[in-house]
């Protein structure tokens, strides 16, 4: 049998002449009829233009090299504009990265489904309605004849996904391309969407390419996995066989980055000075019963309801949820950002809640905040050292020994000191972050409010981050509130968690308890939400074991 | 993008450098003394000894349009500095401050922008007095308003920006955190309009000047030298006609290089 898509030495170069830089050097791999391939690899590796330049749909400056791009005997790589035309939408479903921003904020999302079915498919007005309703209510979305006639911004982002893989699915087409599907998606919602997207391909036998940073993911949901690094297949098979085997080196990085595949808490490398503090009887940080309310009147929401929980010095203390579970607000009241409207924030005994003017920038030395985005937590104009430097500046240190400790900083964050000139944008993501935290230790701070630190990252630079993390703090004795919508992630680095939602912590223990006696049925779905844990645990899961 | 791919803009930076020229070393171009006659020939039509011809004075015109480059394009970019610095600074802090301040503040800045700029450079000069500074100063005001609007909303966009509450929690100080973040990250826009304003500036100071409330004979400037033809359109329109043209030439290069700052084509 041959394959519906076959590709063969495709090369993708971004630039021409002398400036060329090729992304895709030349791959091969297939996909039959009904299967679900995952394109596995980290930022830069090529992935996503892979999958757009099998739909031609490339930015300006890549140019498609050489290859062949086999789809059911059409190549796909000289086709005509007009045959290009009949194949998208029509027979190759395309699903995108970032839901915010693939939907067209103006058109109801029922007519937007509906448009194509009415380009491809020839139906007429009432018709196409009709059947988007019956696809919104396919892909999972509730109440669909209602949310049909809603606008984007009226749907969550995880509804606007699986709007969007209703619109690839609607022609009924013979394979979907998705690409990064739920990277932007809560761990919870990401478990959703991707359930819905391999029942659609399974009921309509429908091959799916997915492409992913996340191995653990791609071992979930994929028959087969083709690991792809510096534009080129390094390794591909059986999902399982990949995991259970990773022939090359690089994909064995992978399998050890991935949260879901191996629990427990990192470990300080090997050579870090451990300078923990004993655990003392009072905890550096003792929230109580800390509350916020937006709104007034019939119209108020309480973000944050009675919200307590204690940490020791030298610990990390987790808050798990989703967004709007009000985690991201209680790290910001916990650092002074916002004002809570209830309760009281102690730090190493003392009332920090009422403190202003002079003596909060004085507490800005004990607590620092990292940020989850760390292009728009660095100001884009600062070069690296100057980033650094700058609470050092502000609490009036002098420049020699600023520059010193820069330095220090620098090599602390394992980063090269030949940054120190680069601005944010000629660093990679893991370098920002990097930075970032570079930043928040250079006042020599207790505690650190992390405010989902790797969300952001690859699952491959995620792992080197948290790693970098765990040093840190073995090193100084710090002290983490740590925000993550990723439970996989936060086992990786917590010593108690407590689970949020609706604004109130559900249920609070160490790390254990709270992995292998779930209080509540919510945490067990965080928990079964981990991607790769049926691969790492099939035990535990029961039914659910590896394909093949 | 090299600028010998845009003949458009090559020319409008060829004037500017002309202009400047003329700013700085008029002498270095301009064939004659500006305030002496040059021989009997009064109001004689241009010729290549007068590219310009002269004035009834039998005073060389082309050297007084290049020696009236310094009083007007000085008043105008004098005009525009003081709408930029007035307009920035009111931005900046109620963009920061926000709530009551604002709205206030705001309020001025709407009626400021509500009177005609050319009506409210007039009232400017009748209590300052005539000049070229008063109307540098008048025509200013009239643009500040307009750089308050622009800079307030680039700071409302650069405030909400997360690298500026990131510098709040490192502990920077207010002050500090609006010089260093928020004013640099905010500057791009308004500098780009400052440019475009140049150019509007130089119309109005030539506009007031004309007007015959800017320098005071026998000073050259370029409105005033458009005033000083118009006894003589009909027998010598060029006395007229060719500083104009000056002008208009000036306002469109100006306008082309700010295009060009601004990043259109």
């Amino acid at each position: 049998m041959t394959a519906l898509l076959t590709v063969r030495g495709l090369r993708v170069d971004y630039g021409t002449g002398r400036g060329a830089h090729p992304a895709v050097r030349g791959v091969d791999f297939e996909v039959n009829a009904g299967e679900i391939v995952a394109v596995v690899g980290e930022s830069g590796s090529g992935k996503s233009t892979i999958a757009h330049a099998l739909m031609r749909l490339l930015p300006v400056e890549a140019h498609i090299r050489g290859g062949e791009i086999r789809f059911d005997g059409t190549d796909l790589r000289t086709a005509s504009t007009a045959a290009l035309r009949r194949v998208r939408g029509a027979r190759i479903g395309f699903v995108p990265q970032d839901p915010s921003h693939s939907l067209n904020p103006l058109l109801r999302v029922g007519e937007q489904i509906a448009e194509s079915l009415r380009r491809h498919q020839g139906l007429s007005r009432p018709d196409a309605a009709a059947r988007a309703v019956e696809i919104i209510a396919e892909v999972g979305v509730p109440d669909a004849a209602r949310r049909a006639g809603q606008y984007p911004h009226e749907l969550s982002g995880g509804l606007r996904q699986r709007i969007l893989i209703g619109i690839a699915w609607a022609c009924e087409p013979d394979l979907v391309i998705a690409d990064e599907p739920t990277s932007a998606l809560d761990a919870t919602v990401q478990r959703h969407v991707l359930d819905r997207m391999q029942a659609l391909a399974a009921a309509h036998g429908t091959a799916v390419l997915l492409v992913t940073h996340d191995l653990a993911v791609a071992a979930d949901r994929a028959d087969r996995i083709v690991v792809v690094h510096h534009g080129e297949i390094v390794e591909s098979g059986r999902a399982g066989d990949v995991l259970a085997a990773p022939q090359h080196e690089y994909t064995r990085r992978l399998v050890d980055a991935a949260p879901g595949l191996h629990s427990g808490r990192l470990r300080p490398s090997v050579g870090v000075a451990s300078r923990t503090a004993v655990p003392d009887a009072a905890p550096l940080l003792d929230v109580r019963g800390l509350g916020k309310t937006y709104g007034t009147g019939d119209r108020a929401v309480a973000a944050v309801d009675g919200v307590g929980f204690a940490v020791p010095r030298g610990s990390t203390f987790s808050l798990v949820g989703e967004s709007g579970s009000g985690k991201s607000t209680t790290a910001r009241m916990v650092a002074r950002i916002i004002e809570p409207d209830t309760g009281t924030v102690l730090l190493d005994g003392r009332d920090i809640t009422g403190v202003r003017g002079g003596a909060l920038r004085q507490l800005r030395r004990r607590i620092q905040v990292v940020y989850q985005n760390p292009f728009g937590s660095l100001d884009p104009r600062m070069t690296v050292a100057r980033l650094i430097a700058e609470p050092l500046r502000a609490f009036g240190t002098g420049r020699a020994e600023t520059q010193a400790t820069v330095r220090d900083l620098l090599d602390q964050v394992r980063l090269a000191p030949e940054l120190l000139t680069r601005r944010p944008a000629q660093l990679s993501g893991g370098q920002r972050q990097r930075v970032a935290i570079a930043r928040a230790l250079a006042l020599r701070p207790e505690l650190v409010v992390l405010d989902e630190p790797v969300s952001a990252l690859d699952v491959s630079v995620q792992e080197q981050v948290l790693q970098l993390l765990v040093d840190l703090q073995a090193e100084h004795g710090l002290t983490y509130l740590f925000i993550s919508h990723d439970l996989g992630v936060i086992r990786q680095i917590s010593d108690r968690v407590a689970v949020m939602r609706g604004g109130r912590i559900l249920e609070e223990g160490s790390m254990d308890e709270v992995f292998h006696s779930p209080a509540h049925d919510y945490t067990r779905e965080l928990i079964g939400s981990i991607p790769g844990r049926h691969v790492a645990e099939p035990a535990a899961s029961g039914a659910q074991v590896v394909r093949d | 993008m090299t600028i010998l791919r845009r003949p458009g803009l090559l020319v409008a930076a060829l004037v500017l450098a002309v202009v400047a020229v003329a700013v700085v070393a008029p002498q270095l171009i301009a064939p004659y003394d500006p305030f002496a006659s040059v021989g009997s020939a009064r109001l004689a039509p241009p010729s290549a000894e007068h590219l310009f011809g002269t004035d009834h004075l039998a005073r060389d015109v082309f050297s007084r349009v290049v020696h009236g480059a310094q009083l007007s394009l000085s008043a105008a970019v004098l005009a525009v500095i003081a709408g930029l610095v007035i307009g920035s600074v009111v931005g900046l802090v109620t963009g920061y401050v926000g709530g009551p301040v604002d709205f206030v503040i705001m309020r001025f800045v709407d009626v400021l922008i509500a009177i005609p700029g050319i009506l409210l450079a007039l009232i400017v000069v009748a209590s300052l007095g005539f000049g070229p500074l008063s109307i540098a100063l008048g025509v200013g005001l009239g643009a500040a308003g307009s750089f308050a609007r622009i800079m307030r909303a680039q700071v409302l966009r650069v405030r909400a920006e997360e690298y500026v509450e990131a510098a709040r929690t490192l502990g920077v100080r207010g002050p500090v955190v609006l010089a260093r973040h928020v004013l640099p990250n905010a500057a791009r826009p308004i500098i780009a309009m400052a440019a475009m304003e140049l150019a509007l500036a130089i119309l109005s100071v030539s506009a007031l000047s004309f007007l015959g409330f800017g320098a005071q004979p026998p000073a050259p400037e370029w409105g005033a030298l458009v005033s000083a033809g118009r006894d003589f359109v009909a027998t010598a329109p060029w006395l007229s006609l060719l500083p104009g043209a000056v002008i208009l030439a000036v306002v469109l290069a100006v306008n082309s290089v700010a295009r060009s700052i601004r990043g259109d084509r």
